[in-house]
């Protein structure tokens, strides 16, 4: 009995010295800084003066008081509701139309994939922004088609076309995960259908899409936290100042103004915390609707 | 019938002008440093270049501020070695604990290791600042490299999903021949997990090579700046207009990228579609 005690105590031990370095972690820079940054929440805090209680004084100037942040708040949702669908019909489509047998298919992943390893990077953001210059590339293209060029810096609303168009360009990681996910579905099914004589839109909607719906969540999960988080392009973009007009003020760049700039730390703090739990309460409504509309296989016997 | 025929060009010419449009932009920028500055916008609309002018590289190699590219490059390899080695060797040991070793509380941290995964990073950005400042830690490259140390949660689920695709009667058979915990990772899992490293090995790479937020927090003495603030400052001092020079650097600062993702595309692509999260 006591030897059994003494393997399992042993078995224990071991198994927390592997993962040690991620409780170390994640009490260091996860746990313990998410409860500095609640109580920062109620407080203002300069950095260099201690930090000063002022309850939900954070909270009140966010929701009453400042029409900058409400404008981000705007602009973010503006730039995830629509940026994240069109990225993922975007990257639907080219996974369907690489879903061949074709022996160039390889080359073709390679190329789409392309803009979205470089994606992250400043030179794309630089690349973006001298794109849409009011003389770049874009204008010379819409005054050839015979449309007016646009004013991409002078007008809130086309800069943040201009953003939202660089999220859709970097499709790649999604089409990668569409394109695994197509190649799981039994070409059996589509065969069968074919013999019913269903069309190739009535296959999609009634093979595809169901077959894919898991997938389609997971990326619809995944892009839409991250796109909540996109930091780079609109610092690079609007250097560094969210303009014009706000236009390009996303929430992590208004964030990182308030905390850096401007010093206000407990305010960014309080602001993190109301958009992390608009992210968890978004991301739970995607997780409860899912029932209804994502489709899985193995339930199909229940 | 004549569809037939035609189908298979019809297809390879729509979808590979797609991919070429798709392009476009990198093509771009590529030619648009060879152009002399001064004609850059000019001759937005037509691709390449009238004359090949190779002085935007000599001229943008010199940065900004007194510091040649060169230190900006060799600054950010440092950063990206460093976290890449820790990362790399601190997640493989947490995966193997997660994935080979049974004990008390393991499903709880598990669970919550997947739950960082999706914690946005601005609720700890704040604290973690103020932390790092307090320990005298600014204007080094530690707050860049020491959390990597720690483990990476989308590594860790990577190399976790590996392992357990590696027969237990391995582990069986070396533990029967003596072998202790340690060296069954460090003998028999970690040589089968060489794909997964490199998978997590090429993220890491991206991630800091592409890294501005870290930088621009921590960093604030131009011989410490990394290539991507680098980029940044050219953009800022734009009234220089070495329109040419900045887009020869921001090409430079591209090449390591798109020469790993050409070495390891397969690597890259399947540990994409397989396990990926990262857009």
């Amino acid at each position: 009995m006591s030897l059994r005690n003494h393997q399992s105590l042993r078995a224990n031990m071991t198994g927390y010295a592997f993962i040690s370095p991620f409780i170390v972690g994640f009490l260091a820079f996860t746990l313990i800084p998410m409860f500095i940054s609640l109580y920062l929440s109620f407080t203002t805090y300069n950095l260099f003066t201690p930090p000063k209680w002022i309850g939900l004084g954070n909270f009140e100037k966010m929701f009453t008081g400042d029409p900058k942040y409400w404008n981000s708040i705007r602009v973010t949702f503006t730039y995830v509701l629509v940026g994240v669908p069109l990225r993922l019909i975007f990257a639907l489509f080219v996974a369907m139309i690489l879903n061949t047998k074709s022996r160039m298919v390889g080359t073709y992943r390679t190329m789409y994939y392309l803009p979205s390893i470089i994606g992250g990077s400043v030179a794309v953001s630089i690349m973006w922004r001298n794109i849409f210059s009011n003389d770049g590339i874009v204008n010379s293209l819409l005054s050839a088609l015979g449309a007016t060029p646009v004013k991409w810096f002078g007008d809130p609303n086309a800069s943040l076309t201009m953003l939202i168009t660089l999220s859709v360009w970097q499709f790649g990681s999604s089409m990668l995960i569409f394109l695994a996910g197509l190649k799981n579905i039994s070409v059996e099914m589509y065969e069968a259908s074919s013999v019913d004589g269903a069309s190739p839109v009535r296959k999609f909607f009634s093979i595809t899409l169901p077959l894919l719906s898991p997938i389609i969540l997971f990326n619809l999960i995944m892009q839409t936290i991250s796109a909540f988080m996109t930091f780079v392009p609109a610092y690079v973009i609007s250097k560094g100042e969210g303009g014009p007009m706000d236009g390009t003020m996303l929430h992590s760049l208004y964030l990182f103004r308030q905390a850096f700039m401007f010093s206000n730390m407990g305010y960014a703090a309080a602001m993190a915390w109301v958009m992390l739990i608009m992210i968890a309460i978004l991301t739970a409504i995607l997780f409860l609707t899912s029932r209804y509309w994502v489709f899985y296989e193995t339930e199909k016997g229940r | 019938m004549a569809w037939k025929t035609f189908k298979w060009p019809i297809y390879h010419i729509l979808v590979a002008a797609l991919a070429l449009l798709m392009l476009y932009p990198v093509f771009w920028m590529l030619f648009s440093s060879f152009k002399e500055s001064r004609t850059i916008f000019v001759t937005a609309d037509s691709l390449f270049p009238t004359e090949w002018i190779w002085q935007n590289y000599v001229t943008g190699w010199k940065g900004t501020s007194g510091y040649s590219f060169g230190t900006y490059i060799l600054n950010s390899l440092t950063i990206v070695v460093i976290a890449t080695i820790g990362a790399v060797i601190s997640s493989s040991l947490i995966a193997f604990g997660f994935a080979r070793l049974k004990f008390k509380g393991r499903n709880f941290w598990f669970a919550l290791m997947m739950m960082t995964l999706m914690l946005p990073g601005d609720v700890v950005l704040v604290p973690q600042y103020i932390i790092f400042t307090k320990l005298g830690w600014v204007n080094t490259i530690l707050p860049l490299v020491v959390p990597s140390f720690f483990g990476m949660p989308f590594f860790i689920f990577l190399m976790v999903q590996f392992i357990r695709t590696i027969p237990a009667e391995l582990d069986e058979a070396a533990t029967i021949d003596g072998c202790g915990k340690f060296r069954l990772y460090f003998r028999i899992i970690l040589p089968l997990l060489k794909s997964s490293l490199a998978t997590a090995a090429i993220f890491s790479f991206y991630w800091k090579w592409e890294d501005l937020l870290g930088p621009v927090l921590y960093l604030n003495s131009p011989e410490k700046y990394t290539v991507s603030i680098a980029l940044k400052m050219f953009l800022d001092s734009e009234s220089a207009s070495n329109w040419g020079g900045m887009f020869a650097m921001s090409i430079l600062s591209l090449v390591p990228v798109i020469a790993v993702f050409f070495a390891f595309q397969k690597q890259i692509v399947e540990g994409m579609s397989t396990s990926g999260l990262k857009g």
